[in-house]
């Protein structure tokens, strides 16, 4: 963003989704999960997307984070349409815009925690202290500097939870997306996690999406939306 | 490459199955090695034939013997310039365990035709001085610990009851690396005159020509063929190379077994491998998926999957192949039925170049197969 003479629209939203519908094709039926739905996500927020199981909450933070494409309409992070990118580009952009946390942490459990979080900054150029060094620091800020060498199995499921957070966050993305953080943690070490998002978003700056249905998850939001029969409403639906 | 730890994290995930399929593949290459070598004993001389000769042996067969008095009447043919010829004597010396074969020739012509067999010329004037006189090559003296001077004692069941005594005058090396040194020559006149009667006297094995101008070689062997017609020895003369492959025959095609047997080895191998990996792959769409929401690119997971298979088969067949010219390196396993036993060089690269093929091979499926896998598909099957 330091050249000042490029024509982007003055646009105040990091992410903003217009129009998008999406249908999947099975093979008898399509079934249609989201209707030309709107959204603006501005910079530094901390948005929770809450909704009934099947309502289309993963498809549609899918779509943000460009693992899929929509049917119909636009997505535009960073003021980057990202829906007409080739799969090649969509993953270099990935890499450099976006941290996935994943309900299930998802983490690879032939490497070490450190290992883990080093894995999204293989992709970039940096050199090997360098990528120590930052590996180091995202450690630090989840807190689990003392578990660096371990494998996840040996860690719990809130510490793996943590190394997916770092993970997530180590190469600095654009925008960090979380689908069901706490979906599979207890409460203490859910809350945990929560006060950690929280921190990245009020300390960091860091724009977090992150899809939940608890509700005492989403109340540490700053803002929170609800989907319902491919709608979003800013109020949850009776 | 800073993905290594990544590749070797996933081969060491199913330890068993890594090792199974490392263990597979590896005697699959020892196999490899030591049939390679073996086919290189049986027809490894072929390739070492000179151009300009040609091989004059009975039509109907190899064991049929052809008369002494053709070797005038194939030197008046135009275009010929040496005849000699060699008897095989099959003998035994101790024991029939301590094969390696010896040929009554005549000693001038002979080591003019083969200028690969290499004696020192005090050693070549007392062979043509002592009718009892024998050379043999290097590889044999030293298995024998035989000086020259020694005196041999060898039995023929061929050729009579008797046992033949030989004056051993000189022992010759070989001009080039496969020059086989294992051979014993002796005198031919020697041969006939001691042979018992009723062996085939006056009868000889095949005769070897030189020709003046290799281009004219197969016109020579036609002229050769027909002076013989009609007669009740009728010769079938081909170049050496041919002559020596015709002896491979006698005991089967034997690149045709070698290849078919590796054939049915690297099949299976094959599909022991390709199930490895596509195991491999199925068991973890959903850390490829993950990778691919991180921001692999489709090419580099590609690369991830090709990478582990190419080490398996890198490791099983580097590890394979090394055991193979361990095996080898000592030469012939047998105490001399195999003389040219070897494990070239080139079938070394061969193998080198199976190793590749089989590792992109039993990879590229599986790896395909991971590349175009959709993102948001492969994390919904965690
Ligand atoms: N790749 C897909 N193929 C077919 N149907 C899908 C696919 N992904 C999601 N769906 C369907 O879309 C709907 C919404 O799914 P999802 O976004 O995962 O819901 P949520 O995350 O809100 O529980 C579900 O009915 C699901 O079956
Ligand atoms: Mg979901």
């Amino acid at each position: 963003m330091s050249t000042t003479n490029e024509t982007q629209p003055q646009d105040s939203a990091l992410v903003r989704i217009e129009g998008v519908e999406k249908t999947f094709r099975r093979a008898s039926e399509d079934v249609h999960v989201l209707a030309r739905l709107d959204l603006v996500v501005p910079p530094g927020e901390f948005l929770a997307l809450m909704g009934p199981s099947g309502s289309g909450k993963s498809t549609l933070l899918n779509l943000i984070g460009g693992l899929d494409r929509p049917t119909q309409g636009s997505v535009t992070v960073a003021g980057e349409r990202i829906d007409t990118l080739s799969d090649r580009r969509l993953a270099d952009w990935r890499a450099r815009h976006i941290g996935f946390v994943f309900q299930l942490y998802n983490l690879m459990p032939v490497l070490t925690a450190e290992r883990n979080v080093e894995l999204p900054l293989l992709l970039t150029h940096l050199g090997k202290a360098e990528r120590q060094k930052h590996v180091a620091t995202a450690l630090a800020m989840v807190g689990l500097s003392h578990r660096a060498k371990h494998y996840p199995r040996t860690l719990s499921g809130g510490e793996q939870q943590r190394v997916g957070i770092a993970r997530g966050i180590v190469t600095d993305p654009t925008l960090l997306l979380c689908d069901e953080p706490t979906g599979d943690l207890d409460r203490k070490a859910g809350d945990e996690i929560l006060n950690l998002l929280q921190a990245l978003n009020r300390e960091h700056g860091k724009t977090i999406i992150m899809v939940t249905h608890d509700p005492h998850a989403s109340a540490r939001a700053s803002r929170t939306v609800y989907l319902n029969k491919g709608r979003l409403s800013n109020e949850p639906v009776s | 490459m800073k993905y290594a730890h990544l590749v070797w994290g996933n081969l060491k995930r199913k330890k068993l199955r890594t090792l199974l399929t490392l263990l597979s593949i590896l005697v699959a290459f020892v196999l490899f090695g030591l049939l390679c070598s073996i086919r290189q004993a049986l027809v490894g001389g072929v390739e070492l034939a000179g151009a300009d000769r040609l091989v004059v042996r009975h039509k109907v067969s190899i064991i049929q013997l052809l008369p002494e008095s053709y070797q005038a009447r194939m030197e008046r043919i135009p275009g010929v310039d040496l005849v000699v010829h060699q008897t095989w004597f099959g003998g035994v010396y101790q024991d029939p365990k301590n094969f390696f074969m010896q040929n009554p020739v005549q000693p001038e012509p002979f080591l003019a035709m083969h200028p690969e067999i290499v004696l020192p010329p005090a050693q070549r004037d007392a062979w043509l001085k002592t009718r009892t006189g024998a050379i043999v090559g290097r590889t044999t003296a030293e298995r024998f610990q035989w000086k020259v001077g020694d005196r041999i004692p060898i039995r023929s069941p061929i050729w009579g009851q008797r046992t033949w005594e030989f004056d051993l005058v000189g022992i010759y090396e070989g001009r080039d690396k496969g020059t086989d040194t294992t051979p014993m020559f002796f005198r031919y006149d020697y041969f006939d005159e001691m042979r018992e009667e009723g062996r085939g006297r006056g009868l000889v094995g095949w005769y070897t020509i030189r020709v003046k101008d290799p281009s004219r070689a197969a016109e020579i062997a036609r002229l050769v063929d027909q002076e013989f017609e009609n007669s009740p020895a009728e010769t079938k003369t081909e170049p050496e190379g041919a002559f020596a492959q015709a002896w491979a025959r006698q005991i089967g095609n034997i690149t045709l077994i070698v290849a078919g047997i590796l054939g049915a080895v690297f099949f299976t191998i094959l599909l022991v491998t390709g199930s490895t990996m596509s195991q491999a792959v199925r068991e973890r769409i959903g850390e490829l998926g993950v990778l691919k929401a991180i921001g692999f690119t489709p090419a580099q997971v590609l690369g991830l999957v090709l990478a582990e298979s190419c080490t398996l088969a890198g490791l099983g067949g580097g590890l394979g192949l090394a055991l193979a010219w361990l095996l080898t390196v000592n030469g012939d396993p047998t105490g001399g039925l195999l003389p040219l036993f070897n494990f070239r060089t080139a079938d070394l690269l061969l193998g080198v170049g199976l190793c590749v093929v089989l590792g992109v091979v039993t990879g590229l499926l599986p790896a395909l197969q991971a590349m175009r896998l959709r993102v948001a598909d492969a994390l919904r099957r965690l």
